[in-house]
């Protein structure tokens, strides 16, 4: 797997993902826009920069782990997956068909290269925090991410797990919120209040980074010093706007779990055509 | 004289008053330490009941190995998955009220449908808890695992068996749910007795009713059964600690020896021991079957003998099925 070192190059393996995913969900004619679509940056830093991890590498016991908690993103993660090698990319246009390996919610039994099914929100962080451990009993140093949705932090599983890895100073562990500001029902402030995450993990004994999560440089800096913090755990903080990209998606919670339907799938791929990439979109 | 089945190899003082006495938690205690002895990924969680579930041995054994995860039933699940997931096999130990009952969506989620190998440990479950009241005493526990997909249930009906079954856990593919109990009870099988997933075993012989059930209830089976004897009745007593998978054979072939059955559990009998035994019965031979166990209600606080006696979960409650059965056949 090639790894991009790039602003641009990132930017358009990015852009690329998303409009694989526009294409899957128009094909798919059911599933969420806004989440994947403002997690495709994080996701291809992620895969093509960060992650000590690849389709060879699928059972090494010393690769990076990413356990994906808000399941419901899973297009993005099959997009860059896909990208990534673990499979082919004309897959991508079976997402939630019957017989598919690319299921509505992540299934690690299905898919390559995912570590673990999660959908249910609030389990994500605590299966990071048991790999991590398994890692800290056998003096393994491989580096563990959660990637959790802002909303899910209503779920109280979430500050067990918030605790556990406080309390244990669990290292090599990074949690990654993807803090879109939306979930199903409204705004998440209007929804149930989340404020002030900061202050909050702070409070619980880890250290937290905020940045940007549409800019590179900055999602990569903040996974290597989270590497480099071995006293404790690492959040990450990433402000991101719910459905980027596409301009009548952005910051709209009611794109949440709604696909595109033809015609808004047209224009969503116009736009993001319009965005300068050179590569030649996949047709799938 | 007590028509013992041989191949049970149960202790001789089984009837006797002086049968030693033991907790199912017990026999956890000892296999968790001997399984941790033989194989270093054992791990156990434990969610502030150390000692009463009986994990402490593990603890003062394998100190490295042992995680405290504080009043936290949720993520002792979810954390387990992860162990599971990097070659650990963990024990999950806390009351079933808890787990399976506080979190059962983890388990679904994270354990079942992540195929984890996990052992949970429901200690506590029965009315025969005690003191403690309704809010401790699991008595649904069994259904909530048992409509799993790829979960094993185990119900052991001794300290021994519950030895035998932490063993036999450890073997298995996929999450596992161990049942036990808090109270001393007989401890009657012994090392011979056979024990296997998916095994039932033919306790004691009997033409005209069998007695089919799991847990410490079975013992109160057999002397339901040794009473029933004297007044001409003469039952089958078939331990079934595996209620998932579940030994379809032996069920069936007891349905067309006895043409007769009661089911004997600590448990609601919906969805329970009796539940599982009866879809099998359904499905083959279709003879009558009465259901000893919690009919649609909690418990409350009282002694173990007491609560058994008045919710109707001890040997005269099981002498009054097997005649009511009777009537049926």
């Amino acid at each position: 797997m090639q790894k991009l070192t790039t602003r641009e190059d990132l930017e358009r393996m990015a852009n690329t993902i998303r409009k694989d995913i526009i294409a899957m969900l128009v094909e798919a004619g059911s599933g969420h826009s806004a989440g994947p679509l403002d997690l495709a940056d994080i996701a291809t830093a992620l895969y093509f920069n960060v992650l000590n991890t690849s389709p060879d590498k699928k059972h090494d016991p010393d690769r990076d782990r990413l356990h994906i908690s808000c399941g419901h993103t899973a297009p993005v993660w099959y997009a860059v997956l896909a990208r990534a090698g673990y499979f082919p990319v004309e897959e991508l246009k079976t997402l939630r068909k019957l017989g598919t390996r690319l299921q509505g919610h992540v299934d690690r039994l299905t898919t390559p290269g995912i570590e673990s099914s999660a959908a249910s929100l609030g389990q994500g962080l605590g299966i990071a925090c048991g790999a991590a451990y398994a890692g800290k009993i056998n003096n393994q140093t491989y580096q563990t991410y959660a990637l959790l949705s802002d909303g899910e932090h209503d779920e109280g599983s979430t500050w067990e797990a918030v605790a556990f890895a406080g309390h244990y100073k669990l290292a090599h562990l990074t949690a990654i919120i993807d803090r879109n500001n939306i979930q199903i029902d409204g705004p998440t402030e209007s929804v149930m209040r989340k404020e002030n995450f900061k202050e909050k993990y702070e409070a619980f004994g880890w250290h937290v980074i905020e940045i940007d999560g549409h800019n590179f440089e900055e999602i990569i800096s903040a996974c290597n010093e989270a590497k480099a913090i071995v006293e404790q755990p690492v959040c990450i903080i990433a402000h991101t706007i719910a459905g980027k990209g596409v301009d009548f998606m952005e910051y709209q919670y009611q794109w949440h779990g709604n696909p595109p339907n033809k015609e808004q799938a047209q224009e969503a791929l116009k736009q993001l055509r319009s965005l300068g990439d050179k590569i030649t979109p996949s047709d799938i | 004289m007590s028509n013992f089945s041989k191949d049970a190899h149960l202790s001789p003082s089984t009837l006797h008053k002086d049968v030693p006495m033991a907790a199912t938690r017990d026999g956890y205690g000892i296999g968790v330490v001997e399984t941790g002895k033989k194989d270093e990924s054992v791990v156990v969680l434990c969610a502030d009941l150390t000692e009463s579930t009986r994990s402490q041995g593990f603890k003062d054994a394998f100190p490295n190995r042992f995680i405290e995860m504080g009043v936290a039933e949720q993520n002792m699940a979810v954390v387990a998955t992860g162990l599971a997931l990097n070659g650990k096999i963990p024990f999950v130990a806390t009351y079933a009220v808890f787990s399976p009952g506080r979190n059962w969506d983890q388990i679904r989620i994270s354990a079942c449908y992540n195929e984890a190998h996990i052992i949970f440990i429901g200690a506590h479950a029965g009315i025969s808890v005690g003191p403690d009241g309704a809010t401790h005493q699991a008595m649904e526990d069994i259904a909530l695992t048992r409509t799993l997909p790829g979960m094993t249930v185990l119900v052991p009906c001794d300290a021994e068996e519950a030895r035998k079954a932490i063993h036999a856990a450890i073997t298995a593919k996929g999450p596992v749910y161990i049942r036990l109990g808090r109270n001393a009870t007989p401890k009657f099988t012994s090392e011979n007795t056979p024990f296997a997933i998916g095994k039932a075993q033919i306790f004691r012989e009997g033409t005209d009713v069998a007695i089919i059930g799991a847990g410490p209830i079975i013992h109160s089976a057999l002397v339901a059964a040794a009473e029933l004897e004297k007044q001409g009745i003469s039952c089958e007593v078939i331990n079934m600690p595996s209620i998932k998978p579940i030994d379809h054979d032996a069920i069936e072939k007891a349905a067309k020896k006895c043409k007769a059955i009661v089911t004997v559990e600590e448990h609601q009998i919906m969805g329970g021991v009796g539940s599982a035994i009866a879809e099998v019965v359904a499905q083959t031979v279709p003879v009558p079957i009465e259901f000893v166990g919690m009919h649609n209600s909690f418990g409350e606080s009282g002694t173990p003998d007491e609560l058994l006696k008045k919710y109707r979960m001890d040997a005269p409650a099981i002498e009054a099925a097997v005649k009511k059965v009777i009537k049926r056949k």
